[in-house]
């Protein structure tokens, strides 16, 4: 009864048990619709791990997800809603094509630089909010709504300048070579390159027929990052006594506004960085005409929230996503269900860890009247 | 000259109607106590059941009615876990905005033969009949009738919220569920009504998209509307012609940006930073005339009774 009870008010088990109706409630639906199940379900599994290129293909679509995500949870954590993920995402995609198309150093120089500028147009974005909430009151939602909206314009602006645009395209130039964050870019495509690993069909398959890049590292340090400087510092202690309880921060001799800024200048480059990493890792290394959101920043919100807003958990949930997203597409291809299926998974699941959280309290409960049995 | 400013102010109208529904369905939740960011998706499925009944029944007023169905039963499920299983609301308006277009999209390709669009559909009437006004400069006035439904809706919530017994029930059970329970106003029937009630708006919303602006539903019908909507409620202080005022500005900003963007205009700003003014402004207009905004007290805490 005990153990019971302890495992129940483990936060995994209440987003286990999310994850589970997700499947289960896209199981119902899929019958209802006249599809098979089982056969759905094989084929996404099918579709992200048959191949080890479909698996670093998860792993590429996740990384971005899991440093919106992270900088979701991080805001929330300091009390903030940071709904304006996928406008710093943009923002960070922007600048880093604005540096890294017109730059040209050796890669030790440019790959700092060119990443540095994405994560700069992140904080740019975020800080603007945090600022417009401190010195004015603003809300922090209306804010990032519209701050989205002219991050995608800008994007637009930036892509059919004269500058940076790409004769005959929707696309602006991608940035220089010397900004690539793959694994080997030059060596893997070279004749020696695919002479070394043409023998090995699984090396090959998933160094180059994907873009195997490093940001999934960086997003792991950054995750590591921010656990240090939310559990483990003094600025982590002030920003997370803001998110609690902004009076008796205040009281206490916090200074609020400063905190706010912060958070938020934080939050905003680190999604800065999930689109200066999607630029120098992943074709086409550029921005491209955007008719609507890509959702980037918005699926950092569903991450960081089936988290629970935990750093560590972002990494998961970010490859869970990325898994449902990539292997999704399969389902269609396969059973010729529509994909968007896997929207209702998500959306199913997103919405049972709302209701889960009620686990643990009633887990709670649970063992009390356990222990008064006992007595 | 005449025309362009008539131009301007059918084109507000246009652009402001989904926004104004969709704004007064977040203000109705709200004032109950429960946040409603979820007002996005379920404008996706009322677009998506408008013009999917108007396309097999070909009475576009049946799509809109139901379409506010619609609305209603994914607000349901926002209802029950926010008031009922006392769930974190925002979250639970997060998965309202991946089950409302995933739903949406996915009956489409059923409905539609795997399109992830619909087939023009038949429309509601403009306000004068189809032809009045035809080749005069006030042609533009003659806008589609979910223009004027929406400043009905507005000045009805207005009565409710402000003049009625239960708008004073409605606005104490957002302020102060303790007090509003010990005077014997259930709490949780309030607030499901209300949630309810911004559902069949945020439908309409939705409806007023599909039936009036574009005539059919694809993937972009509704795309960022339920957001700006959700902006319109804090913008205009949780009040409902607070919202229609934020909505009117937002979609005169949008229509400035068409009329200015016009191949006879003399300003020669790029279209995609014309296309930026309408946000832009908005916070402009945010920060030098509204500043601070204030929540209904209770917004967003779950209801327990006895808990003090």
């Amino acid at each position: 009864m005990k153990t019971l009870v302890k495992i129940l008010k483990k936060p995994i088990t209440s987003t286990l048990i999310a994850v589970l109706f997700g499947f289960l409630v896209a199981a119902i639906v899929l019958i209802l619709a006249g599809y098979n199940p089982i056969q759905a379900f094989g084929a996404l599994f099918n579709g992200i791990f048959s191949k080890p290129k479909y698996i670093s293909n998860v792993i590429i679509k996740a990384t971005p997800i899991i440093l919106t995500g992270l900088s979701v949870a991080f805001a929330y954590k300091t009390g903030l809603f940071n709904i304006g993920a996928e406008g710093q995402y943009i923002a960070g995609t922007v600048f880093s094509v604005l540096v890294g198309v017109k730059l040209d150093l050796a890669p030790v120089f440019q790959i700092p630089i060119v990443v540095l500028a994405g994560v700069l147009g992140g904080a740019l974005f975020g800080g603007m909010v945090g600022l417009l909430k401190a010195r004015f009151g603003i809300h922090e939602v209306i804010t990032s709504i519209m701050l989205n909206w002219i991050g995608l314009y800008l994007c637009n602006f930036i892509v059919n300048s004269e500058a940076y645009h790409k004769p005959n395209s929707t696309a602006s130039l991608p940035v220089n070579a010397s900004s690539y964050t793959m694994l080997l870019p030059q060596w893997k495509a070279s004749p020696e390159g695919i002479a070394v690993l043409k023998p090995h069909q699984w090396l090959y398959d998933m160094l180059v027929r994907t873009d195997v890049n490093f940001g999934i590292l960086i997003a792991i340090v950054m995750v590591a990052v921010i656990w240090v400087l939310l559990y483990r510092s003094t600025k982590g202690y002030e920003l997370r006594a803001v998110g609690f309880n902004r009076d008796a921060a205040e009281f206490s001799g916090i200074n609020v506004s400063r905190n706010i800024i912060d958070a938020m200048l934080i939050a905003g480059a680190l999604s800065g960085l999930a689109g200066a990493l999607a630029i120098t890792g992943t074709a086409p290394h550029g921005i491209s005409t955007l008719a609507a959101f890509e959702n980037n920043g918005f699926n950092g919100l569903s991450v960081a929230l089936i988290a629970g807003s935990s750093p560590v958990g972002c990494v998961f949930a970010g490859l869970l996503f990325g898994g449902l997203l990539y292997g999704g597409q399969s389902v269609q291809q396969v059973v010729g269900a529509p994909t968007e299926i896997i929207n209702i998974m998500i959306g199913t699941i997103v919405f049972f860890v709302a209701l889960t959280r009620i686990v643990p309290i009633l887990a709670d409960r649970l063992g009390k009247r356990g222990t008064e049995h006992a007595n | 000259m005449l025309t362009s400013i008539l131009l301007l102010v059918g084109i507000t109208m246009m652009y402001s109607t989904p926004l104004v529904f969709g704004a007064l369905g977040g203000v109705i939740s709200e004032r109950s106590g429960v946040i409603n960011i979820g007002i996005e998706g379920m404008m996706t499925m009322g677009a998506l059941t408008a013009a999917s009944v108007s396309y097999y029944t070909g009475n576009p007023w049946l799509g809109f009615l139901a379409a506010g169905a619609a609305g209603a039963a994914i607000a349901l499920l926002h209802a029950i876990a926010s008031i009922t299983f006392n769930a974190d609301q925002t979250i639970s308006g997060i998965a309202i905005n991946l089950l409302g277009p995933g739903f949406a999209l996915f009956f489409c390709r059923l409905l539609f033969d795997n399109a992830a669009m619909t087939p023009p559909v038949k429309t509601l009437p403009k306000l004068f009949g189809e032809n009045a006004f035809h080749g005069t400069p006030a042609e533009s006035l003659n806008v589609d009738v979910t223009v004027l439904l929406a400043l009905i809706a507005t000045v009805v919530i207005w009565f409710v919220l402000y003049k009625t017994k239960w708008g004073l029930r409605i606005r104490s059970v957002g302020e102060y569920p303790a007090a509003a329970d010990t005077l014997g106003i259930n709490v949780t029937r309030t607030r499901y009504l209300c949630v309810l009630m911004s559902g069949v708006m945020a439908g309409f919303g939705g409806a007023s998209m599909t039936l009036a602006i574009i005539s059919q539903f694809n993937q972009t019908a509704i795309s960022g509307q339920g957001f700006i909507a959700l902006a319109a409620v804090i913008f205009g202080k949780w009040t409902p012609y607070g919202a229609y005022g934020a909505c009117m500005l937002f979609g005169l900003a949008q229509a400035l940006t068409v009329v200015l963007g016009g191949s006879d205009s003399s300003v020669t700003l790029p279209s995609q930073i014309l296309a930026m003014l309408p946000y832009v402004l908005t916070i402009i207009v945010l920060v030098l005339f509204v500043g601070r905004s204030v929540a209904p007290k209770a917004d967003g805490v779950p209801y327990e009774k006895g808990e003090r």
